[in-house]
């Protein structure tokens, strides 16, 4: 392990402020997220609201703040659900090979050869827009990435010394599959998986954005930005500040991913 | 004896690596002269592959070098990048260990040729093409032609390092220096390998800097040797003084260490101990530690290269005893 | 193997994925939940209309007889008509596509263009000064999402500065690429910064490649070195990248067509979706799909001939 390098410490205070921005808004919004204020209907910033107001002259830094809960919310669930998914394909995949491999094979074949917002976007049409469904879809498509990672740890670890001295042992193949394989295997699906975040969070607000993610009056960061769209030339401060918590957020997590991966020594 | 090609004087070569600086090369000093083969042997990190690649220049950035590399006069780490890119390939040429990894694996054969005489000659496309068949005739590959439209990966791994020397013999140069042109191969190979370079500096008139850890390699193919151990020179003259009379401990050990040649057919001696880490500057001799003719002096005071004889020089403060015991 | 059996293989391999990316979105459209014909006809679904559609859609008959219809009618290049236009799904996408392939190649062209030289000049320089400032700003890139890179570009180029018109595609070669041009920035960013990223890695691991000391040993000069024996090596394994990275393009022109209102099929699907006009989105997910395997297709190609041991 070697010191945790600067870049790795930024990304990590920023995920900081956001968990805490998330569990409790109260604390640091100035001002009620949701209260219209027809005194301040396109406010610039100023050292009252230091994002400005939006058309209805709610504070904008209270609302995105408000709204760190619901993009913190989708970049954990867009990542765990495929992830625990693709993560439970791959160990089996790995450990058994064969004709499940094989079939493996062509289905990644198959997804990767549909773009990924594409089918996203495709399946949430299908299913309806809205954060649920997105989690569905999102589920549908990104399985893959983790499950490729971990089929190819698996296929390391099953060779290794304790497995054979666990099939000696006598041990069950779901015992050695998940208490030993498992936490041995899962170190880059994790470092993966919080890189995999700050896409997450870009994809979230995409689709937010453009109506087919959360829905007002849910506050979103990209619904946000949606909303000030039409204000963009006159007050371009509604979108602009959203979308650099947008940025930084993404940063945050790509920060600490290839902080950790550097970290752990994990090759990607 | 007119003026030597290749001067080396005091080249010293450092590393900077995130463990601190590494003396990879310390302070050494040779010369070669026209149609004169040079052996340096040594045991891996020795300092005599980097010796090597410091003379035309190819180090990274990582390595601080200072001293003086002169050809015919100038001095390479002195002069401007075009002048010294003229010299490289065109009259100093390289032969690397492993062709595997010195060819180019996306390029043909025939381009990797190609492009040294675009480099060096004036000659148009035909003209190119019919030396790079002649190279490959040259240098022993049957059917040339048809070769030199194939990839590295189409040759074995003798082929390889033969076309690898026309590659460096494409321009003519006067000096060839091959870092253990022959480790990576079979041992089969490996005999042809070497007759082939003796031939061609022969044929040729070049001179042949050869490095190897093969005292065997030494006895067959060189006028001359320099010994290295450490990073440092311990011992140079020509291979009959050295390996019949040498003068500096380390080169005697050596010697007994290696079945068959050198110092009486008598029982072999493994040398006792590691070499030094070269991370740190050793005041004294570096090979004090494993030296069964160490005296107190040894680690404190750095032997000097003095003269043992005509054109036989030694680092060594118990020459004198080596020499006894050597006789 | 041959080069030539290799191409013909990798070329028939090519009849079962079209099979499988057909069943795939055959399958993905009977994910509607509840009744489909309801669903897409929405308020104007009486009765009549629900029964006249479902006949139409032949979604009376078995599932197995639907995909051997939905198949057929894909290889005999019919899917249908749109809902919301009333005309031919394919003449539809026909008209857009062309749209979407300019805005994408010149996102590519712009992108390779900057990340391919700052990539050099970060891989030459790492670790110092240049290489850190380039790979904060394309890290900042990358983090950024697509529709706020467009707004802000929108901004300040097309509404404020009024260099280029905020939206459109024109009708002259010339006048796509003016309207183009913004939309083509925006897109291409975070590609820009992952070709960087990855040729950045490739070039350092080439750098300090034997073959590049020989080649300088050769007294080779430094642009054939750099351009020959350094920048082609380290292409090879950045040519996959940018053949991977072609559907995430194609998602991002989505979005992009969306925020600079570009007549392009990555708008039309997003109307498409608020139309609730299905057999459009059923349409353009098969043809964007079959459009990324030729791009991986083509991929393999340039790069059996940058890399002479594929296919031998």
């Amino acid at each position: 392990m070697k010191r945790p390098p600067a870049p790795l410490l930024g990304g990590l205070t920023i995920l900081g402020a956001m968990v805490a921005f998330a569990v409790a808004p109260g604390l640091f919004v100035p001002y009620d997220p949701l209260a219209f204020d027809f005194t301040a209907l396109l406010a610039p910033p100023s050292w009252a609201h230091p994002f400005g107001a939006d058309q209805f002259g709610r504070d904008l830094l209270s609302r995105s703040i408000a709204a760190t809960a619901i993009d913190l919310q989708i970049a954990l669930f867009a990542t765990i659900f495929p992830g625990t998914l693709g993560t439970l394909i791959g160990l089996l995949v790995g450990w058994y090979g064969g004709i499940a491999d094989a079939i493996f094979g062509r289905l990644v074949d198959l997804v990767v050869t549909f773009p990924f917002l594409v089918l996203v976007i495709a399946i949430v049409a299908i299913l309806g827009p809205g954060l649920a469904n997105m989690y569905i879809a999102v589920t549908i498509v990104g399985w893959v990435s983790y499950a490729r990672l971990m089929r190819s740890e698996v296929m390391v670890q099953k060779n290794g010394e304790y497995v054979a001295a666990c099939k000696v042992l006598g041990y069950s193949t779901p015992r050695i599959l998940f208490r030993h394989i498992l936490p041995n295997a899962i170190r880059p699906v994790l470092v993966y998986a919080v890189t995999a975040m700050a896409l997450a969070i870009l994809l979230g607000s995409s689709l937010g954005y453009l109506g087919l993610g959360a829905q007002p009056p849910e506050a979103e960061w990209g619904v946000l930005i949606a909303d000030g769209k039409n204000f963009f030339t006159t007050a371009p401060w509604i979108a602009l500040f959203p979308g650099t918590v947008i940025v930084i957020a993404g940063l945050g997590f790509s920060l600490t991913g290839d902080g950790l991966a550097d970290l752990l020594e994990v090759k990607r | 004896m007119s003026a030597p090609l290749l001067e080396v004087d005091g080249l010293h070569v450092t590393f900077s690596t995130p463990r601190g600086p590494v003396h990879a090369v310390d302070g050494v000093s040779f010369s070669v002269g026209a149609g004169e083969v040079l052996g340096i042997v040594g045991e891996s990190g020795s300092g005599k592959s980097v010796t090597l690649r410091a003379i035309p220049r190819l180090l990274h950035a990582n390595a601080a070098v200072s001293g003086q590399v002169r050809w015919r006069g100038a001095d390479l780490h002195a002069m401007p990048a075009e002048q010294l890119r003229k010299i490289r390939g065109g009259q100093i040429a390289v032969v690397f260990q492993e062709p595997m990894s010195a060819l180019n694996p996306v390029l043909p054969i025939g381009l990797q040729i190609d492009e040294v005489l675009t480099a060096h000659t004036t000659l148009d496309t035909p003209a190119r093409r019919k030396r790079a068949t002649e190279l490959l005739g040259l240098v022993g590959i049957a059917s040339a032609a048809t070769r030199l439209g194939q990839f590295p990966h189409e040759f074995s791994g003798g082929m390889r390092q033969r076309a690898m020397i026309a590659i460096s013999l494409a321009a003519a140069p006067a000096l060839l220096l091959a870092d253990e042109p022959t480790t990576a191969l079979d041992v089969t190979i490996q005999d042809q390998i070497l007759k082939l370079l003796l031939r061609l500096v022969a044929e040729l008139d070049m001179a042949l800097v050869l490095v190897t850890h093969d005292l065997g390699v030494i006895a067959e193919t060189c006028d001359r040797v320099a010994v290295m151990y450490a990073g440092r020179l311990c011992e140079t003259g020509s291979v009959h003084d050295v390996f019949l009379r040498p003068r500096h401990a380390y080169t005697s050990a050596l010697l007994r260490s290696m079945p068959g040649e050198g110092a009486a057919r008598s029982m072999l001696v493994p040398i006792p101990g590691q070499p030094p880490r070269v991370d740190r500057q050793i005041p004294g001799c570096a090979f004090a530690p494993r030296c069964t003719f160490v005296e107190d002096r040894c680690a404190t005071e750095r032997p000097r290269l003095t003269p043992q004889g005509e054109g036989h020089a030694a680092a060594c403060h118990a020459a004198a005893r080596v020499a006894e015991a050597a006789s | 193997m041959s080069r030539g059996t290799w191409l013909i293989s990798r070329l028939l391999q090519m009849l079962p994925t079209f099979l499988l990316i057909g069943i795939a979105v055959f399958v993905l459209a009977r994910l509607l939940p509840g009744n489909a014909v309801e669903a897409m006809l929405g308020e104007r679904g009486t009765d009549e209309a629900v029964a006249r559609l479902t006949a139409r859609l032949g979604l009376d008959k078995s599932i197995f007889a639907q995909l051997m219809a939905f198949l057929e009618g894909v290889m005999s290049g019919r899917l249908g008509d749109s809902l919301a236009f009333r005309i031919p799904v394919t003449r539809l996408i026909g008209e857009r596509l062309p749209v979407t392939m300019m805005l994408t190649g010149l996102a590519v062209a712009f992108a390779l263009t900057a990340a391919v030289p700052l990539a050099f000049v970060a891989a030459l320089n790492a670790n110092r000064w240049p290489d850190l400032l380039i790979r904060g700003v394309f890290q900042v890139g990358l983090s950024s999402p697509i529709f706020y890179v467009g707004l802000v570009l929108l901004t300040v180029f097309a509404a404020w500065l009024r260099l280029f018109p905020v939206g459109g595609y024109g009708d002259t070669l010339g006048e796509h690429i003016y309207h183009l041009f913004l939309p083509a920035m925006t897109l291409g960013l975070s590609f820009a910064a992952i070709v960087m990223r990855n040729l950045r890695a490739s070039i350092l691991g080439v750098i300090h490649a034997e073959y590049v000391d020989f080649a300088r040993a050769k007294g080779l000069r430094g642009s054939v070195v750099l351009l020959r024996h350094v920048m082609r090596n380290a292409l090879i394994a950045t040519v996959t990248l940018v053949g991977l990275e072609i559907g995430s393009l194609l998602g991002g022109a989505v979005i992009t067509e969306t925020v600079f209102a570009v007549p392009g099929v990555g708008r039309l699907m997003v109307d498409s979706i608020f139309a609730r006009d299905y057999p459009v989105i059923q349409a353009l997910t098969l043809v964007l799909a079959v459009f990324v395997s030729l791009a991986f297709l083509v991929t393999d190609i340039v790069q059996m001939w940058l890399d002479p041991r594929v296919g031998r």
